[in-house]
């Protein structure tokens, strides 16, 4: 079982921040990986915050060729961050040899270009080379957006931390939104891939637990939209879900929980709403889920979410202050960073609740 | 010696052989009385005996003149094996044999071909039974608690539409319906199939909708049942239990005329409508009902004569799927206000695939729910070159259409049904969920009710007269004598006993993968032990 955690935060915060709020629930997973996607960017990429950033780990080879399909598609360069690890021996970590991080400029003839042609365009680029890079067997390619930015690796995560400088608190890698996760996953093969969060066009995701209508899942999230790949873990139907619900269909966020963990149909006939509930519950029957699950999300606009399978099969804790909110597996993650807060404002979301926080760290909460 | 000429009929010739005890034998004569068939009879027998009356030995031979029971040999008055007279014999002393030197089928074409009702008595090879479910939540995930949990055990009957046409408007944050969407019915994924008023008597039919009756009022499971073609009684039609009811359209229209006058008096809509192109015992071919058992009810309700009714292997002026769609399908639709979801029921077959397609890419998206009948499924009558000879397993085809549907991410906008066999050596909630699994919403079951009245038919060539009229346990017949022999009261109470086991055994088979919505498509849930039917499946092949 996984331990997932978040942190939405007033000030930036460093990534040990969401190490610190993980590594005490490692009872609870395997400490096989670490994984963290960050929104809202401080430091580094602070001036560059409407510009595509693309995190990837590759080879030599892999950046080359990156470098050649960018400059192709009229891309152009501007802030960099490439680490310069840490080697000291004995590290436990299965690294690749280049981490790039990495600010474009679009092309100078797409300013013309719609908000949506321009979300179009970040994916479609960064599945090409995700393609490219998958073919060629040198390297992986996480996301390719603006103000996001996506780390992952195989290995101790405390040790990956070192390689990468994370314990330093540098100033240079700070973000207001932090999702994480400390294992590799996965119940099936030990991919980079495979580890959550996983990153669409601006929603983030990462989940705690077993998604049982994983092949009903897939088999239909397959058809809906291109982006709808790799499939490597069954979490990422859960952020394809989030994806469509939000991004292609458009619906209000109240209706995603009735779309994972739809009422019973007696509910449904006691509910004002019963045909709009009935209808979303027959037209999108592929994309329920079944299993025990807990889901930290973050929207494109920053907000995060979180909520519970329909029987609370997965624990999920808020705890907040008054300059951050996180959110964890495990009430020991929030008191290794958050000891002082009180404890009576934590919330324990129920299985048919849905919390969000908006970027003023309110929060609210409902009933699907 | 007698003349006999080999070309003779003997006992031995026939399918059964009656076993009888003559030492054991009271003579009551109720097993000729109850032979609906009349192939047994009572004769007088010359004996030769010996008898010893006194207190010591004292042997006597004695000629003496018995009544006995003895089996006709007769291609028409037949043993069929069902076994009444062993059910009435108050001593045991009779009781039908197989024998498995029968010529009867051979023999017995004289007046045309064999007919026959029941179901195949060849292709009765069980596909579901190489299937287990495999994939149990052991740690990964937690198993469920059967009777803890609840359980959302419910079925689309209808058009469901892809999400992006929802006609969904956006009010004060909320999403509201527009306007209309295609009628839905969510109801329990075991349909009590089609069998018509006239190939059931009116008790049995009776009993099945009791049954259907009291499993929606008092045990809470929307069962709903086809009404078969030919019509219902106009009583039920203007009452509100019409709502359970799913009206059939056959080739032959019966009873069509009366449910057409009964839609201004309805109080209430049925629960869908069912177009029957074919069915899986007999594909390709029209219904039967023979003229013995066309009695004065059924002359009534279907409007006709008494005389052989065979439905036409067609729907007369249709020619292809679309304009199946455009003429039946919009007109059934219209004709209960677009308020009632309208199915299509076709025999499984190598071209199932091709007609779901169709049905799916309809741009009026109008078809409410495709059922597949298998070659395993039963019929009141037909030749028996159909059952034996024609059809297609279900299992495979269920499977292939769900695939199809999947490829181009059409799954579940025209729920499938799968019937035909489900529940054949006695567990349909096994196959149900199996069938479930591989992509069926929902099974329809037929055979499995009249057994459960007291039907003792089987695919092993067990009675299977359904068509004659003369059915023993009162089920399949029009003649009043028989009909008495079923109980409506105790028949359908086996059959709600029966569902409300079925329902527990579905969640017995939800709760260890973990599921309390229905696994539809969750093939990887199943294992199979053969291989074959695993790789044409496409889930695991385990050993």
């Amino acid at each position: 079982m996984c331990r997932i955690g978040s942190i939405k935060s007033k000030v930036p915060v460093h990534p040990s921040k969401a190490l610190h709020l993980m590594l005490p629930q490692q009872e609870g997973h395997d400490n096989s990986g670490f994984a963290m996607v960050m929104q809202d960017l401080y430091g580094t990429f602070a001036n560059y915050k409407d510009k595509p950033l693309l995190s990837m780990a590759c080879t030599q080879k892999g950046n080359q060729m990156v470098e050649e399909y960018m400059d192709a598609h009229n891309f152009v360069q501007l802030a960099e961050w490439i680490p310069i690890p840490d080697k000291r021996p004995g590290l436990d970590i299965q690294a690749m040899p280049y981490y790039v991080f990495r600010n474009y400029d679009f092309p100078e003839h797409y300013n013309e270009l719609s908000e949506e042609e321009k979300q179009n365009l970040l994916l479609d680029t960064r599945l090409a080379l995700r393609k490219m890079l998958e073919e060629a067997g040198e390297g992986f390619v996480y996301s390719f957006w603006p103000d996001v930015l996506t780390l992952k690796e195989i290995g101790d995560p405390r040790d990956i931390a070192t390689y990468f400088h994370l314990w330093d608190d540098h100033g240079g890698l700070m973000a207001k939104n932090i999702v994480v996760q400390c294992r590799q996953n996965t119940n099936y093969d030990i991919v980079r891939y495979a580890a959550h969060p996983f990153f669409l066009q601006g929603y983030t995701l990462c989940a705690n637990g077993e998604n049982t209508f994983y092949t009903k899942n897939k088999e239909f999230q397959k058809s809906l939209h291109r982006g709808y790949i790799g499939f490597e873990s069954d979490s990422q139907c859960f952020l394809y879900t989030l994806h469509y619900v939000l991004h292609e269909l458009k619906w209000p966020i109240n209706y995603f929980k009735h779309v994972i963990t739809p009422l019973p149909f007696e509910e449904i006939e006691e509910r004002e709403d019963k045909e709009v509930l009935k209808a979303i519950r027959q037209s999108l029957a592929h994309l329920e889920i079944n299993g025990p699950n807990t889901i930290i999300a973050t929207l494109p606009d920053n907000r995060m979410i979180t909520c519970c399978d329909s029987k609370k099969l997965r624990p999920v804790v808020l705890g907040q202050d008054e300059n951050m909110i996180a959110i964890s597996s495990e009430v020991c993650g929030l008191n290794e960073i958050m000891p002082d807060r009180d404890r009576e404002k934590d919330i324990y979301p129920n299985e048919r609740e849905v919390i969000v926080i908006d970027n003023e760290l309110e929060v609210q909460r409902w009933k699907q | 010696m007698e003349a006999v000429k080999t070309q003779d009929v003997s006992v031995n010739d026939l399918s059964w052989k009656i076993e009888y005890h003559a030492d054991r034998c009271t003579m009551c004569g109720s097993c000729v009385a109850t032979c609906s068939f009349k192939a047994i009879e009572v004769k007088t027998q010359a004996q030769s005996i010996v008898v010893s009356t006194d207190s010591q030995p004292n042997p006597e031979h004695r000629h003496i003149a018995r009544p006995i029971i003895t089996q006709k040999a007769s291609l028409t008055d037949y043993c069929r094996g069902c076994g009444m007279c062993e059910k009435v014999c108050p001593n045991n002393a009779i009781r039908p044999v197989r024998n498995v030197d029968t010529r009867q089928v051979l023999l017995s074409k004289d007046s045309g071909p064999i007919k026959r009702g029941g179901r195949t008595n060849l292709n009765a090879q069980r596909t579901l039974d190489s299937i287990v479910v495999g994939r149990i939540s052991q740690m990964t995930d937690p198993s469920l608690d059967s009777a803890r949990h609840t359980f959302d055990i419910r079925s689309p009957l209808g058009r469901v539409l892809s999400p992006k046409e929802l006609p969904f408007r956006l009010e004060n944050g909320k999403m509201v319906m527009d306007h209309k969407a295609p009628p839905v019915n969510w109801i329990y994924p075991l349909i009590f199939s089609d069998m018509s008023i006239g190939a059931l008597s009116t008790r049995a039919w009776e009993a099945v909708a009791l049954a259907c009756a009291y499993l929606n009022e008092k045990c809470g499971l929307p069962v709903r049942m086809s009404s078969g073609e030919g019509g219902m009684p106009v009583k039920l039609m203007e009452s509100d239990y019409l709502k359970y009811f799913i009206l059939q359209i056959a080739s032959g229209h019966f009873g069509w005329n009366r449910i057409i006058k009964a839609i201004p008096h309805m109080v209430t809509d049925p629960a869908g409508v069912l177009i029957k192109i074919g069915q899986g015992a007999k594909p390709g071919d029209g219904g039967l009902l023979p003229a013995a058992k066309v009695a004065e009810h059924v002359q009534a309700i279907r409007g006709v004569p008494k005389a052989t009714l065979s439905s036409p292997p067609n729907h007369q002026g249709l020619y292809s799927i679309e304009e199946s769609v455009q003429k039946m399908h919009l007109s059934l639709n219209a004709a209960f206000g677009f308020r009632v979801p309208v199915a299509i029921k076709c025999a499984a077959s190598a071209t199932s695939v091709s007609v779901y397609n169709n049905l799916l890419r309809d741009p009026y998206k109008i078809c409410g729910g495709f059922f597949l009948d298998g070659i395993q499924g039963g019929t009141g009558a037909a030749n028996e070159v159909s059952l034996d000879h024609t059809g297609h397993p279900v299992v495979s085809k269920i499977r292939d259409c769900y695939n199809a549907a999947v490829k181009q991410g059409l799954q579940g906008q025209i729920p499938l049904y799968g019937g035909g066999g489900i529940g054949l050596t006695g567990n349909a909630a096994a196959d149900a969920f199996k069938m479930i699994c591989l992509g069926a919403n929902g099974v329809f079951v037929g055979k499995v009710l009249i057994q459960l009245l007291g039907c003792v038919g089987n695919e092993h060539g067990r009675c299977n007269s359904c068509n004659t009229g003369k059915c023993p346990m009162g089920i399949c017949t029009q003649d009043p004598r028989l009909v008495k022999r079923l109980d409506v009261d105790k028949g359908a109470q086996k059959i709600v006993d029966y569902v409300l086991a079925f329902d527990a055994e579905l969640r017995k088979l939800m709760a260890p993968i973990g599921n309390s919505s229905l696994p539809v498509g969750r093939s990887d849930a199943l294992v199979s032990t053969d291989k074959a039917i695993a790789d044409k499946l496409g889930i695991q092949y385990v050993c």
